[in-house]
């Protein structure tokens, strides 16, 4: 059983990725044969993966390695082999096998072939890693891993300013979303205990979890989806990610990573279910992103951008039939919603790519993006345009192409809910328009830029290959979903229960009208000439402007978000230095100023003190020194006049009383003796120099 | 064993010393060689330790206790355990990083590698010492080499940045002292002894635990640099010489939050508990904050030292949600991972520095094209510290996230998610306006690219980050039984 195997398909571009950056990377036809032999058996194994499924009539295979095993902390990484995984494996390695020999043909002569080569697998690596993981954390994982080799493939042409914003733009925006996915993993971890699909599932199924937490955390899940699949409100990057090489438009940006977060929602489904509210917002969502960006695809003029808000456009379609199928089937309603969302994801995956890789070899030719300055091409370009064309009838949802199947389904899943029924026809009516508005302007008429079409020509032989067998998918991928069909599409990959889908002529019939209605519109206006498209424009000259600048999203954000928070970091920054390390400063400061009162102090009052006792002892001595005459009758008169005094106080009271005149002579005159002494000692101490030392 | 981590490098100091300083070639080659003696044996440590001794909390190669002043019962103990020895494989791998990486230094060369290997010796002795006489040693020991390393290696205001280092760890050291004699003068018979007292610290009074928690906390916070302690550490780095950087980002930090975790939070879990929303706060405050002020940088390596109080933060918020194994172990996987991701982009600045002697964001642009080898592993580990999964970053983040969203403030924990998108922009507005864009061929076209040496400085960071980033499961075991007996000791 290859299942068992099936680890080996994302490992094997990585194989690659790690031959081409270590080994092969000096030899540029070797990387791209190498990288593109990766995907082929990549490829191969997912068909036998497909086949095994089937055989096993739908079975899931799973098989896990703990990889940290914390209490309560546990990750794991694995592989989940089921049939939306199956169907996943083939659109991502069939686009990416034709996208990346297509790029042979496309990133000939450029200077970075080879790194060009190594991204796409590392690419692929990743997106493929992504739809076998088996639970949330690994799912994560991938999903930030696409997000990088995005960031680098946009980027890819980097000394262009716009590219080098673009992806900055792409990966913080994508990230934004990431942010609530990552709130919503937390929640799952804590709530649910474990990140496997299996066991998270099961939870919701044993209704132990409160519903508000469930809604919150299926909401939070779908925060990822939305940055991933660039849907309202952070649906802004994905225009600007056109920067990149259109081969990555065509794999990254068109068929497989932004599919990732319909991809996450459909995986998820079992958590959207368990509630109602959660369901009906990603159905809101998906409506209100559909026809935002189909409307402004309406009137761009650059064939990349029309296509990126075509793909912005058909990913709201998607998610809007899985948020359906959520809601009507949380009130315990059936709904084709499940099947209607994976099966146009996987129709959606190859006239996508189609049409990208048709750009692609139509920018190749004439080297602008400018519809406008096109026209007529379809005289130089035959497999070109006729491939685009037989993409753009899919898109339009025109019988019996892949396009119209699946969109009939999305049709079908909306037509319970009169505002949602509307709104898909509505939107129907303009993908249909603007997709022809692009191929009559570009391959029809006459060429408006004369230079530009003398020197078209069609693309070498690798690029259109890939084209033909697009097509082909394009036509023929449907089928697989007919609605007559026992063992369909929707009785392999589905939700629940299994799926019978039952042929609804009266809708077939309003989108098919509705389609073609759409590409007659565009045929009066772009080809007959018979409506004039300016003044179309003159008249709804407000309409006009809004969705020709895309509803003024770029600058709102500039100015609500993008300018604050630049703002808000400078303040901080200014904070910083201003006021925290001002503090820290400040407290330097006021200890140096308290040192030097302290210094003061010292000096003047400490020291002081210690200076004065000096000073005192000093003049003391002064004093005293009079005393030290060195005469010894000087010495003995002291002794003298002393041995009296203490004589007379030695006396009795009554003594003293009575011999008191007596001493006071005495005293009187010791005192004058001693003053006269002292007089002619101070006089001969001040003429022989020394005096000695006091006491 | 435990003994040569710190002895060696010490001998090697004196024998640097020895060498005649005009000698510069066998001073760094003597330096260098010395250093692969402590890093070989931090890894054969930790070899052995994941399949020997990860499978208890017990220390192991224990030496000691020995009497070492008995007067005052002070003791010679080492021991590691499960949140040791990541550290000194750390310490031991990014100190010989550190050195390779010091070749170009031509000024003063001997005092330099002999202050370094001083300081390799003192965080060894932080990260094995079990006594608080011989932790507080080792601790201040190594302010010594650092304060000068960066006050005569550094850059314009190196004396400035030097002292306000200096003295403010000196000043954090001082309340840890406090706290230390406190546990010393309350526990009966006196001890130093970090493991006896464990078991001391719940037994004292409710308010001198406070004092002691607080004291330890200002202490160790100064060092992490949790906010608002923090503004030492861009001076520090933006002054300090690459190496210096690159210990200082690697090591030095995460003796902060290694000494809160071996003293602080087992010894007062009380405390713990009263105060730990206060911390975790701190915490989300640092990630959100130091995201933003990292925003507004003109210079690379201030940019790369606020994302490190960004990146601690998250660390501190781990530490908040104590109760979780999980958690804490994703503050261990942040102090490695943020060792290896923030002591590579250091290194990274350094090699651009010294070609362009600038380190002006936007004097670069569009180098991408002219440095193709060295944008390439830029931007390999800007996306590791944006939180890439598939490197190290990204583990420890999410660990930590999970972890805190059990044991902390939900909306709390959502706000710090902010930080990622804010590491991301930052980290890509770098990359931008330095890598990607116009190449100016005029100014910058005499630029070359990494050479090999600086190459073998960076592959193990690299190797390592991407590692444990696609195989936590060793690092994850090696800790696992440590950390839940830690757990069990704050939950006390």
């Amino acid at each position: 059983m290859i299942t068992k195997f099936a680890f080996l398909i994302p490992l094997l571009p990585l194989f690659g990725f790690v031959m081409i950056v270590f080994f092969l990377r000096w030899k540029e036809r070797l990387s791209a044969v190498f990288s593109i032999m990766t995907i082929l058996a990549a490829w191969v194994m997912s068909v036998i993966v497909l086949i095994e499924t089937l055989a096993r009539h739908g079975e899931a295979y799973e098989a896990f390695y703990k990889f940290v095993d914390l209490p309560r902390f546990i990750l794991e990484i694995g592989i989940l082999i089921d049939p939306l995984t199956a169907v996943m494996l083939i659109v991502v390695t069939t686009v990416g096998a034709c996208v990346e020999i297509y790029s042979v043909g496309y990133m000939h002569n450029d200077p970075r072939f080879s790194r060009f080569f190594a991204y796409l697998s590392l690419f692929l690596f990743s997106m493929l890693g992504l739809v076998v993981a088996n639970n949330f954390f690994m799912i994560f994982i991938f999903w930030e891993l696409v997000g990088l080799t995005s960031y680098l493939l946009i980027g890819f042409w980097f000394e262009k300013k716009s590219a080098a914003d673009a992806c900055k733009k792409a990966f913080i925006t994508t990230r934004m979303g990431d942010l609530g996915f990552l709130v919503g993993l937390f929640m799952i971890a804590f709530y649910f205990g474990t990140f496997n699909y299996g066991g998270v599932f099961a939870k919701v199924g044993e209704g132990v979890i409160p519903a508000g937490i469930i809604t919150a955390a299926s909401i939070f899940v779908f925060c990822g989806a939305v940055g991933k699949s660039a849907q309202w409100p952070l649906h802004v990057w994905l225009p600007d990610a056109m920067e990149g090489p259109t081969p990555v438009s065509a794999l990254i940006h068109a068929a497989t990573m932004v599919a990732a977060g319909v991809y996450l929602v459909a995986r998820s489904m079992s958590l959207f279910v368990g509630s109602a509210e959660a369901s009906l917002v990603v159905a809101i969502i998906g409506l209100i992103t559909s026809f935002m960006a189909a409307s402004i695809g309406l009137v761009q003029n650059d064939i990349k951008r029309v296509l990126a808000y075509s793909t912005v456009s058909q990913l709201g379609y998607m998610i809007m039939a899985l948020g359906l199928y959520g809601y009507d089937t949380a009130q315990h309603g059936h709904s084709p919603g499940f099947y209607a969302g994976t099966f146009h994801l996987y129709t959606h995956a190859f006239f996508k790519g189609l049409l990208f890789l048709g750009a692609g070899s139509v920018i190749h030719a004439v080297h602008t993006n400018d519809i406008q300055e096109m026209g007529g091409l379809v005289r130089k370009m035959k497999t070109t345009a006729i491939t685009f064309m037989i993409a753009s009838l899919s898109i339009a949802g025109i019988f019996p192409l892949a396009g119209f199947w699946s969109k009939d389904e999305i049709v079908a899943a909306a037509s319970h809910h009169p505002i949602f029924l509307v709104g898909t026809l509505g939107i129907a009516f303009m993908t249909a328009f603007y997709m022809w508005r692009l191929c009559f302007l570009t391959f029809w008429g006459e060429p408006r830029d004369q230079h530009r079409y003398d020197h078209a020509h069609e693309s070498p032989k690798n690029m259109t290959y890939p084209l033909v067998f697009l097509a082909v998918m394009s036509v023929i991928a449907g089928w697989v979903g007919l609605p007559w069909l026992h063992q369909g599409f929707a009785s392999f990959v589905y939700h629940g229960e299994a799926y019978h889908p039952h042929a609804n002529y009266l809708l077939m019939g309003i989108s098919l009208i509705v389609g073609l209605s759409g590409i007659y519109l565009a045929y009066l206006m772009y080809y007959k000439k018979s409506i004039s498209a300016e003044a179309m424009a003159e008249r709804f000259r407000p309409i006009y402007k809004l969705l020709y600048n895309k509803y003024y999203f770029d600058e709102i954000y500039h100015a609500v978000l993008i300018r604050p928070v630049l703002a808000v970091a400078d303040f901080m920054w200014t904070f910083d230095a201003r006021v925290v390390d001002g503090l820290v400063n400040g407290t330097g400061w006021l200890t140096i100023k308290w040192s030097d009162i302290k210094l003061w102090f010292d000096t003047w009052i400490v020291d002081g003190a210690v200076n004065g006792s000096g000073w005192l002892v000093r003049q003391g001595a002064n004093i005293l020194r009079f005393l030290q005459t060195g005469s010894m009758q000087f010495y003995a008169l002291f002794i003298l006049v002393v041995l009296i005094v203490f004589g007379v106080f030695k006396l009795e009271a009554t003594a003293v009383l009575v011999g008191w005149p007596f001493v006071s002579i005495i005293f009187v005159l010791g005192v004058t003796l001693l003053w006269l002494f002292t007089r002619s000692a101070f006089v001969r101490g001040r003429n022989g120099g020394q005096t000695k030392s006091e006491e | 064993m435990l003994s040569s981590l710190v002895f060696v490098p010490l001998a090697g100091m004196i024998l640097v010393m020895l060498i005649p300083k005009d000698k510069i070639q066998a001073i760094r080659w003597t330096s260098v060689i010395v250093s692969l003696v402590p890093m070989l044996v931090s890894f054969w440590i930790t070899w052995d330790y994941f399949f020997n001794h990860s499978g208890t909390s017990a220390m192991a190669y224990v030496e000691g206790p020995y009497s070492w002043i008995p007067s005052l019962n002070i003791q010679y103990y080492l021991g590691v355990d499960g949140i040791s020895v990541p550290m000194l494989f750390l310490t031991g791998l990014l100190s010989t990083v550190s050195l390779l990486a010091s070749f170009n230094i031509t000024n003063r060369v001997k005092e330099y590698f002999a202050f370094f290997l001083l300081l390799e010796a003192g965080m060894m002795g932080v990260f094995v010492a079990l006594d608080f006489f011989l932790f507080y040693v080792f601790w201040e020991i190594m302010l010594v080499p650092m304060y000068f390393l960066i006050g005569v290696w550094g850059g314009p205001r190196k004396e400035y940045a030097a002292i306000k280092f200096f003295l403010y760890t000196l000043f954090g050291s001082i309340f840890m002292l406090v706290s230390i004699l406190i546990l010393y003068f309350t526990s009966e018979p006196h001890t130093l002894n970090m493991m006896a007292l464990l078991d001391h610290g719940p037994t004292m009074g409710h308010t001198l635990q406070m004092i002691c928690f607080i004291f330890f906390f200002i202490a160790f916070a100064i060092k992490v640099p949790v906010w608002p302690f923090h503004t030492w550490l861009p001076d520090a780095h933006v002054e300090a010489p690459t190496a210096v950087s690159v210990i200082l980002a690697g090591v030095l930090l995460k003796m902060g939050t290694y000494a809160m975790l071996r003293i602080n939070w087992p010894m007062f879990p009380q405390v713990l508990r009263e105060l730990s929303f206060w911390i975790a706060l701190l915490g989300v405050i640092a990630i959100i904050y130091g995201a933003l002020v990292s925003m507004a940088q003109k210079d690379l390596k201030k940019l790369v030292a606020y994302s490190s109080v960004s990146h601690m933060g998250y660390c501190m918020m781990a530490l908040g949600a104590f109760t979780s194994v999980g958690a804490i172990a994703g503050c261990m996987f942040q102090m490695v991972s943020h060792g290896l991701i923030t002591g590579a982009l250091f290194l990274l600045v350094g090699v651009i520095y010294d070609r362009a002697h600038t380190r002006e964001i936007a004097a670069f642009g569009g180098l991408g094209a002219k440095i193709p080898v060295y944008t390439g592993i830029m931007v390999l580990f800007s996306m590791a510290a944006l939180g890439l999964p598939g490197m190290s970053g990204f583990v420890a983040e999410f660990m930590i996230f999970v972890g805190a969203f059990s044991g902390l403030n939900k909306i709390m924990v959502g706000i710090s998610v902010l930080g990622v998108v804010l590491g991301a922009t930052y980290m890509l507005r770098m990359v931008q306006r330095v890598f990607l864009g116009e190449f100016n061929m005029a100014k910058w076209g005499g630029l070359t690219d990494i050479n090999a040496r600086e190459i073998i400085a960076v592959a193990p960071l690299a190797v390592l980050t991407i590692a444990i980033g696609v195989y936590p499961k060793p690092l994850a075991d090696l800790m696992q039984a440590t950390l839940e007996h830690l757990v069990n000791l704050m939950a006390r």
